[in-house]
Formats: C-alpha cells, sequence, structure tokens
C-alpha cells in the first residue's frame, strides 16, 4: 500500500482531481448545479496548465457527450460530467457512445428532473438512463467518488468491457460537503490507469485497432436495419456481463494499492440478520447509523449498499440476502405508473425464482432532496418488524416523508 | 435472407461497418434514372457536384456519367441542371 495525501474536499472536487490524476486527452463539459464545481475545478487545471487536456466548452450537454463521442472514437481517452436535465438532454448520445463501445467516463451530480424545477438530489436523472447501455457505479461519500473515478477508467478499457461508465454522486450531500478524501501519489495513479488499450476489428480496410485511423479506415455505427442491429445490442448485453466479473477485478487491484477493497454490493451486519434495508447512495451512511442504533437494542438489522447497479449483480444479491426474512427497498426515484421504484422491480424479480426469498417492501424516499432523516429510516425498520410479525406485506409499496 | 450474416459473436464491436459502401449497390432503389443528352450539355458539372450518392462522375473528355449501380433515381441533377440535358425517364 502507498503512502497517501489526506485531503479535504467535497465530492465535486474530488471527481475533478481524480481526474487531473488521470490527466484524460479530451474534456468536454457543460456546467450544471449540482456538478459545476467539477467542470469549474477541471477548467481550473487546464487553464495552470497542471493536466494536457483539451477542454472543449461546448454550448450544450447534447454536445458535450458529442464531442466525448467523437474524441474517444478517435482514441482518445474523454471524459465528461452532468447532473438532471443536463443527463436528459445527452439522452439521445448516451445511447450512441455505448453501442459504439466508447469508454467515457461521466460523473452525475445525482438531482431530480425537472419540474418543477428542483436542483436537489433524488436518482430520478441515472434511474431513468438505467437502460442506456452505460455502467452505473453509486457512491457514498466523496471518498468512494474518488476511488471510483480512478477505477472507472479501468472498468470502461477493460477489452472485455469496453462500456461508458458513469460515477453517481448524491448532488450536495456529496457534491458540495466537505470530507476527509485519502488521495494516491499522482504516480500511483498514473500507473494504476496506464495507457487505453484498444480491441481489434475486422472492418472493411481490414483488422486494425479500435479507433478511427485515416491509414485504415473504419465506419462506427452506421444504418444498422432488421439485419443487424439485434446482433449488435446481444454484443451489448454481453459486455455487460463480462463487467460483473472484469470490476471485482479492477476492485481487487485498486484494494492493492489503496486499502481500500470495493465489492459490487456491500453488506454491513447481515450475517445473522432478521430485517435489512438495500439502497444506494449517501443516504446509506445514514441507514448504517440507524443500524447500529438498532444493534444496541438489540434489534438484529443489517443493510445492503448497492455499488454496481448496472451490471445488476444478481448472483451476489442472492448470496447476501441468504435466508434474511424481510427486506426493504429504498428508492430514491418514483417511476410513475409502475408496480414499484426500480430497485424495487429489479430485486423483486431477482428473488421470484427463488425458492428461499424473503419478504419484500418497498419505500420511495427522498424525492426532490427530501431528508432522509434517521427517525425516517427507523420508521421504515420498524414497519418491515411489523410485517415479518405479521408475514406480510399490508403495503407493497409506501412514500415516507410525503405529507398526507 | 438467401445470404449467410456472421453472428453477434463474429460480429466486430461497436457496430464497424465489415463492408465499405462501394460493396453496397443502391442502383436498384430507384423508379427513375437519369439520361443525359449529350447534345444540350455544356459540361458544366453541376450534376456532378449535386449527386448526393457521388454516383455521377466526369469522364476524361469533359462530360459526366451517370454510375447506375448507385444512382437511387432522386432527380436532383435534372433538376439542377442549367441547360435541361438531363431527363428523368421510367426504368423498365
Amino acid at each position: 500500500m502507498k503512502d497517501q495525501i489526506l485531503m479535504g474536499i467535497n465530492g465535486d472536487e474530488a471527481s475533478a482531481y481524480a481526474t487531473k490524476q488521470v490527466n484524460p486527452d479530451v474534456v468536454a463539459a457543460y456546467p450544471i448545479t449540482p456538478q459545476t464545481i467539477i467542470v469549474e475545478k477541471y477548467s481550473e487545471y487546464v487553464a495552470d496548465g497542471e493536466v494536457d487536456t483539451e477542454y472543449v466548452a461546448v454550448e450544450s450537454e447534447h454536445s458535450a457527450l458529442s464531442s466525448c463521442v467523437g474524441a474517444a472514437a478517435a482514441g482518445a481517452r474523454a471524459f465528461t460530467a452532468t447532473a438532471a436535465n443536463g443527463l436528459a438532454l445527452m439522452w439521445e448520445i448516451t445511447y450512441i457512445a455505448s453501442s459504439l463501445r466508447l469508454p467515457i467516463v461521466m460523473a452525475i451530480a445525482n438531482r431530480a428532473l425537472s419540474g418543477p424545477i428542483n436542483i436537489h438530489n433524488d436518482h430520478s436523472d441515472t434511474m431513468g438512463a438505467r437502460d442506456c447501455g452505460w455502467i452505473q457505479i453509486y457512491c457514498e461519500n466523496s471518498q468512494e467518488v474518488y476511488d471510483a473515478s480512478l477505477a472507472a477508467w479501468r472498468i470502461a478499457e477493460h477489452l472485455d468491457v469496453q462500456l461508458p461508465v458513469m460515477v453517481c454522486l448524491d448532488g450536495f450531500t456529496l457534491s458540495h460537503t466537505m470530507e476527509n478524501v485519502m488521495t494516491l501519489p499522482d504516480e500511483v495513479v498514473k500507473e494504476f490507469v496506464g495507457e487505453r488499450e484498444f480491441i481489434t476489428v475486422k472492418g472493411h480496410a481490414g483488422e486494425t485497432e479500435f479507433r478511427l485511423n485515416p491509414e485504415v479506415p473504419l465506419t462506427m455505427g452506421p444504418l444498422d436495419l432488421q439485419d443487424y442491429y439485434f446482433e449488435h445490442k446481444m454484443q451489448q448485453v454481453e459486455a455487460m456481463e463480462q463487467a460483473l466479473k472484469a470490476i471485482p477485478e479492477i476492485d481487487a487491484e485498486y484494494a492493492k494499492i489503496s486499502g481500500r477493497k470495493y465489492e459490487l454490493l456491500h453488506p454491513y451486519m447481515m450475517e445473522d440478520a432478521e430485517v435489512a434495508l438495500i439502497g444506494i447512495g449517501s443516504t446509506m451512511g445514514t441507514v448504517r447509523y440507524v443500524v447500529d442504533q438498532l444493534r444496541s437494542e438489540g434489534v438484529k438489522a443489517g443493510l445492503i449498499k448497492m455499488r454496481v447497479f448496472r451490471p445488476f449483480p444478481v448472483e451476489a444479491l442472492i448470496e447476501t440476502v441468504g435466508d434474511l426474512p424481510v427486506l426493504g427497498i429504498l428508492d430514491k426515484a418514483a417511476s410513475f405508473g409502475a408496480p414499484g421504484g426500480p430497485l424495487y422491480e429489479e430485486v423483486k424479480t431477482v428473488f421470484y425464482d427463488e425458492d428461499q426469498r424473503p419478504l419484500i417492501k418497498d419505500f420511495i424516499y427522498g424525492l426532490g432532496g427530501r431528508d432522509a432523516s434517521p427517525d425516517l429510516i427507523r420508521g421504515m425498520y420498524e414497519d418491515l418488524l411489523e410485517a415479518r410479525k405479521k408475514g406480510k406485506i399490508s403495503e407493497k409499496v409506501s412514500f415516507v416523508g410525503v405529507r398526507q | 435472407m438467401s445470404e449467410q450474416k456472421p453472428g453477434w459473436r463474429e460480429l466486430p464491436k461497436g457496430a464497424v461497418s465489415t463492408k465499405s459502401s462501394t460493396e453496397y449497390e443502391t442502383g436498384d432503389w430507384g423508379v427513375e434514372k437519369p439520361e443525359i443528352d449529350y447534345e444540350k450539355c455544356t459540361k458544366c458539372m453541376f450534376c456532378h457536384y449535386f449527386c448526393p450518392e457521388g454516383a455521377i462522375h466526369v469522364r476524361e473528355d469533359g462530360y459526366t456519367e451517370v454510375d447506375l449501380r448507385f444512382c437511387k433515381g432522386c432527380g436532383i441533377c435534372a433538376e439542377e441542371c442549367p441547360v435541361k440535358c438531363i431527363a428523368m425517364v421510367r426504368k423498365k
């Protein structure tokens, strides 16, 4: 393990600092609250000559991601960052980046989607983008933002993966809150991320590295109708399966240099748990505090923090849940007209075929940045314990923390 | 489908084309085709520049010629020709 430097920085700065150490070839971004600090900070690094990056000041997020697509296709390492409505404006290009298998890294400071306009945190932006073919890593604190912002490049560029990655950090709760972050020396980061590697493809002009090169021209993603589109989608399906194998390998390698070991999902007090909540992002810190309280009162509570949501770690989830009798889902996004929140639907789908499965209940909370206090979370555990006593869930989806 | 196409495991990633566009003949798409009246043609080459398919070439003698393997019959050449020497005729 290498000597590390302790910094007092917020989540956005952690993202910018990690990216500065990676020194990507191109950063194209448009500022939007609460991601703004990332691009401001990064443009300072560029102005001060601390990086070699070509900084493209674009006129919209659609152009930001389009620039990254062009840069990554040409063989560059390309980074961007956005939030909420900015991600919505990128929508079209998110699918193009993933289907063209371009290993772009994008930080998202999660924010509620308009309307009505709201700048605070929930997961409606990235949950809406969960089918666009990007890997999604969610962070609990600024340390995780820093670490994920380094590992993301290795995951994205892994030769069996070749997919873009979103590093998601909760707006304001993480993006604007200063925390202690342990950072690696520049040379250690440089060695860990290395240089971008390329797969070999056979284009119309013969075999070549997968990047635009006038000597051996390639056409990426032209008109692809009934006869080829499905096959290209299958390749994306397979890439996600490969990512599920590649992420733990890269995390293990990262643990060696940093001492911080990440998992697809992080269980806490789950070995003998009789009640648990599973959720995403910064709220899980508060949930851990409540679990500790409940444990001190003799309640066998646990939690599962989901770090990687795409690809969805099905096997790891089944194994972690084990014979847990009751599981609550924390959804910080509503899916209007759906049977429940996005995480709830996927967790329930996973357990449908299992002989041993917990009672499952959805808690939709925190929309538009509504506070998720320890009391609110304690109420969820009490609700789940009550359900366990009755042996059934009376209300499958509860909206908690909303005025009646 | 008479032609056997490769499966997803064989295809290059990133939706990379395996064929050049010159191997993809679109000449049978059109209902009409252009016919150039070389008596009236002034070798201005407008049709060559306006053709969206690059299917009109300039010959050594300076006259233009339509490559019917790629012409989609859009009629832009006939529309743009300043001396109206191109007629769109129905294919038989």
